[in-house]
């Protein structure tokens, strides 16, 4: 089977576009299942491991698993760091600046008092002290242990223990309280680096002399946040305790139990938000003179929107991912009715819907939150929209415009020589220095020119008729509905998800010893007709998954969790 | 991990208890070099601050035809007209690329700020303000504090690649994080500390000792995160620590009112009024010591400022607006230009309105103002807009006009360290490398 592999790089000043021919072998065609289990992926050397700052939605979502969904979060999250274009990637980058300490710790000592609080605390303390007043040390050890273990994702060694019973001790005799002591133990576990960042620990792999692997609980907590954007649960760290997770059959079972729980489709929407930039909804303003439609709700809608159709169209109908550029489904509420032009027979809430032909859209690429977010906030930007297309859904680099570049037709509005955007670009193209990079993206961009710089449909600007042609890597075509088929049919469409979604469980690039592992997920994928959750299934069930290429400067050759108990 | 001292957290909560009595003046607020106030005999601090505006000047309506105190002050200058002897004004300094890639908007800015230009936002030495707070805010309640006034959640202010210190951009949220809870009314009458406090306090130092156990586990890179980690860490521990003393009297400190939510876009008139109430907040927060460095951004270095009803932001108009041929500049452009130095006037009013010693809180500030380029149309990081402004604690002269002749701006950043007492000799890389400061801004 011949597979095209297309990059683009910047070799300043000319963009140069190659295209690799990449001949794949299919060693088996049998069952997927079996597939997941196959030779090739056993090749793959791993990456390094990697300490991760949880995400606001992880952060989130492990409070609220371990402590229920009650407890409020009260303190801020700034602005993600976003690196080679996943949030999930800028985990493993991103510092810990004073800001962000300080709001970790409002939110910890909330957390801790409504624990601890008299009204609640006897659903998370399993035991109680005969009186307030006294210290009961094996009681405050017992809650250590439990919720130390689902904090950091591993049990606490003894010296741990020991540590946060004597802040639990000495808070008692400060306070004169035993669940105040309890307190701010636990207020410090919530700001500890081991809850706050996932430390992968490594050890060297049995099953192949030389080569290492994530010990036990990183294991649980790289698949765990991969397939429910949360903690391991009781259930992943006993396996993990076991030993399980290296054992193919024991890991396809935790797989399957965490694929079938309702978390499993919040790890997807985390998923897609963080590839489709839907952090960018913070900052998101349109003028409210020329867009009087807009506002906070209609944008919390739209970004909804567009993940109720990817979830619904993956997860509940099992559908090809590339399917995603052509769907005419259209989950609607009253408000994003109203941009849309069709009536919602819901008063509350969400119904779905179907774009007629008419409507001019197919496709994620042609919803509100694609159309307004990668505009300008008082016009549409068939640029920023080309650029996006490139990036987020064919993994493709475009470079950052020359510094010293004449703009000056495309503002020209007052031109009736001009006016639609697609006549002010092509007055733009006809300089050099721009056009390797505008070759790129204008001819994707236009011909979503049908919608407004918030995404509501329009035939004319300024009077004129919007031509809508364009093209993609020499493969013509029209308007949203062309484009959607033109990324069905393109390659790296599917390539660039296979990608994404690696490297944000991982949270890092794919290393090169990575890249014959990173073939066979793309083989698996197409096997499978484009269904995601296979995918994501082969993944998590591969050991490349959890195996480890040490960083050389790494001072200790295993910094596995040792347990109490075996150390000798 | 290493076995845990018990009797550290013990001392720990000791040495806190001890803490009962008045303390006539807090070292933190003891500066070598600052002047003292007449009434109490205390030391003045001096603080530092920098103030960025988006996509550089028209410079025919910047930069004045002549240099020394004697200047005509040109007319996109005109607002700060009242501030003349408090400003020297600095123009032809450049960001020297040596072959980066010069990314818009990004490599001036970060280039001015670190003195290493860069093709991205991967800074590869810390920002000034943070070399600077290192020295000057590591007692006070909050290192530094960075504020936004458009609507956007941007910051230039990076100790490292992935570690900027991010902007508040609610003037609401501003006002509680400095003024809600943890603050301490200074000139309150009455002092008890919590005993809660002390606890939590000792909890986070018992969580900074675990460092060097932590570092033999993480690979080079990660080390230096755990590190702004655990530095984070004792910023917070020092915020506890100061609420177990009682605060030194400020003269003339009142209360600020909690502003009211707003309209928070890049839209320039809800951007004065926003950036104002922050101005506000911010001076009170250095009048009373809550820290020593703050870093205003007014519009992103990519200008996201509109006018009402306008389909093009200030950025794209610099690079899209047809020059006017009566004017001789792009009019539009011109318009946001000018708004943004009417918003440099109003910071300074915030400062020079609080008086502090025997002249005002300006008076014992030095903020550095300066944009990402010189002329956004074309990007070039060649005589970007800069001025000094304050008096630093009487260290710095200000009122000239001073032309670069394209020395290395880093000039600017090496003296301003200097000014603010930090034993630096030579600052930058490459051709931004430089050990001459600017012996016209030092006293």
């Amino acid at each position: 089977m011949k597979h095209t592999v297309c990059t683009i790089t910047n070799s300043r000043p000319l963009i140069q576009v190659r295209c690799l021919a990449v001949l794949l072998v299919v060693t088996l065609a049998t069952a997927p299942e079996s597939l997941a289990r196959a030779e090739p992926e056993l090749n793959s050397a791993g990456g390094p491991p990697k300490v991760r700052r949880l995400t606001e939605a992880q952060y989130r979502a492990t409070i609220a698993d371990i402590f229920g969904p009650n407890i409020a979060v009260v303190g801020r999250f700034e602005r993600a760091l976003r690196s080679d274009g996943l949030i999930a990637v800028g985990t493993s980058e991103a510092g810990l600046s004073p800001f962000s300490i300080e709001q970790y710790n409002i939110s910890a000592r909330n957390i801790a008092s409504v624990v601890m609080s008299q009204e609640r605390r006897d659903a998370f303390l399993s035991c109680h002290p005969a009186a307030a007043d006294t210290f009961d040390k094996t009681c405050a050890r017992r809650f250590i242990g439990e919720y130390g273990l689902r904090l950091f994702r591993r049990p606490l060694s003894d010296a741990e223990i020991d540590l946060f019973l004597s802040l639990a001790e000495a808070g008692h005799d400060k306070l004169g309280n035993f669940y105040s002591g309890l307190q701010f133990a636990l207020t410090g576990m919530l700001v500890a680096p081991d809850f706050l960042l996932r430390i992968e620990r490594f050890m060297p792999d049995s099953a192949r002399p030389g080569s290492f692997r994530l010990d036990n609980y990183s294991s649980a907590t790289r698949l765990s946040y991969f397939l429910t954007g949360s903690a391991p649960d009781a259930e992943l760290l006993a396996a993990a305790a076991a030993g399980q997770l290296s054992n193919n059959v024991e890991l396809a079972k935790q797989v399957d139990r965490l694929m079938a729980s309702p978390r499993f489709e919040t790890a997807i929407r985390d998923f897609f938000a963080d590839m489709l930039y839907f952090n960018l909804f913070a900052d998101l303003a349109k003028d409210s003179e020329i867009y009087p439609a807009f506002n906070s709700a209609v944008a919390a809608d739209s970004r909804e929107q567009t993940v109720r159709t990817i979830t619904h169209h993956l997860l509940e109908s099992g559908g090809d991912y590339r399917e995603l550029f052509t769907t005419r489904s259209a989950p609607l509420t009253r408000s994003l009715g109203i941009l849309y032009r069709m009536p919602v027979a819901t008063r509350h809430g969400w119904s779905m819907g179907e774009f007629s032909e008419s409507s001019g859209r197919a496709g994620i690429q042609s919803q509100v939150s694609f159309l307004a977010l990668h505009s300008h906030p008082g016009r549409s930007s068939p640029t920023l929209r080309g650029k996006a297309i490139r990036e987020i859904f064919l993994c493709q680099h475009v470079p950052d415009p020359p510094a010293d570049v004449d703009f000056t037709g495309i503002n020209d509005i007052a031109n009736p020589e001009r006016p639609t955007a697609r006549d002010r670009l092509e007055a733009h193209g006809t300089n050099p220095a721009c056009v390797g990079c505008h070759t790129l993206m204008d001819p994707l961009g236009l011909t979503l020119e049908n919608f407004d710089g918030l995404g509501v449909f329009r035939t004319r600007e300024n009077g004129a008729e919007i031509n809508v042609s364009g093209s993609l890597d020499g493969t013509e075509f029209v308007a949203a509905a062309g484009l959607g088929q033109a990324l069905y049919d393109y390659p790296q469409t599917t390539s660039c998800l296979v990608d994404k979604l690696y490297r944000s469980a991982v949270g890092g690039s794919i290393s090169s010893s990575e890249r014959p592992f990173f073939k066979y997920l793309n083989q698996v994928f197409a096997d499978n007709g484009y269904r995601l959750p296979e995918l994501i299934r082969t993944i998590a069930t591969s050991p490349g998954f959890y195996t480890i290429t040490p960083d050389p400067q790494h001072q200790e050759l295993t910094n596995a969790y040792v347990a109490p108990g075996d150390r000798s | 991990m290493k076995k845990f001292n018990r009797r550290s957290i013990l001392k720990g909560l000791l040495n806190g208890s001890a803490v009962g009595v008045a303390l006539p003046v807090l070292d933190m607020f003891l500066d070598d070099n600052g002047k003292a106030f007449a009434a109490t005999g205390q030391r003045i601090p001096v603080r530092f601050g920098t103030w960025v505006w988006g996509c550089g000047h028209i410079p025919e309506r910047w930069i004045p035809t002549t240099t020394g105190f004697d200047y005509t002050m040109p007319a996109d200058l005109e607002p700060i007209a009242p501030y003349r002897d408090k400003i020297a004004l600095f123009s032809g300094f450049d960001v020297k690329l040596d072959g980066v890639p010069n990314k818009p908007h990004i490599t001036g800015c970060l280039g001015l700020r670190t003195g290493i230009p860069v093709p991205s936002e991967k800074v590869e030495a810390p920002t000034l303000d943070v070399l600077i707070s290192d020295a000057i805010g590591q007692s006070t309640r909050f290192r530094s504090i960075e504020v936004s006034t458009s609507g956007i959640q941007r910051s230039y202010s990076f100790r490292a690649a992935g570690s900027p210190n991010p902007s508040e951009v609610s003037p609401l949220t501003l006002y509680q994080r400095i003024f809600g809870d943890g603050f301490q009314d200074p000139n309150a009458t009455t002092f008890t500390p919590d005993p809660a406090t002390m606890v939590h306090k000792s909890v986070l130092s018992a969580i900074a000792e675990e460092r060097r156990h932590l570092m033999r586990q993480v690979g080079a890179a990660d080390r230096r995160r755990l590190d702004e980690y655990f530095t984070s860490i004792r910023q917070l521990e020092n915020q506890l620590a100061l609420q177990l003393q009682p605060p030194a009297p400020v003269e003339n400190f009142t209360m600020p009112e909690p502003p009211p939510e707003l309209e928070l876009d890049s839209e320039m008139d809800n951007v004065l009024v926003t950036h104002r109430l922050m101005s506000d907040l911010l001076a009170k927060a250095l009048q009373c010591n809550q820290t020593h460095v703050i870093n205003v951004l007014l519009s992103d270095t990519t200008s996201n400022l509109r006018r009402r009803g306008s389909t093009t932001t200030h950025h794209t108009l610099t690079h899209e607006e047809p020059v006017n041929p009566e004017l001789g500049y792009q009019e539009q452009v011109g318009w946001f230009a000018t708004q943004s130095m009417l918003a440099w006037r109003d910071f300074l009013d915030s400062l020079a309105k609080i008086p502090e010693g025997d002249g005002t809180l300006l008076d014992n500030c030095l903020i550095l103002a300066h944009s990402d380029c010189s002329i956004a149309k074309s990007h070039s990081v060649e005589g970007i807009p800069t001025m000094v402004a304050g008096g630093a604690g009487d260290r710095i002269r200000t009122g000239y006009h001073m032309a670069g002749r394209a020395d290395p701006v880093s000039r600017i950043g090496l003296t301003i360290q200097q000014a603010m007492g930090l034993p630096v000799e030579r600052w930058g890389t490459n051709s931004m490398e430089t050990n001459r400061n600017i012996p016209e801004l030092l006293t």
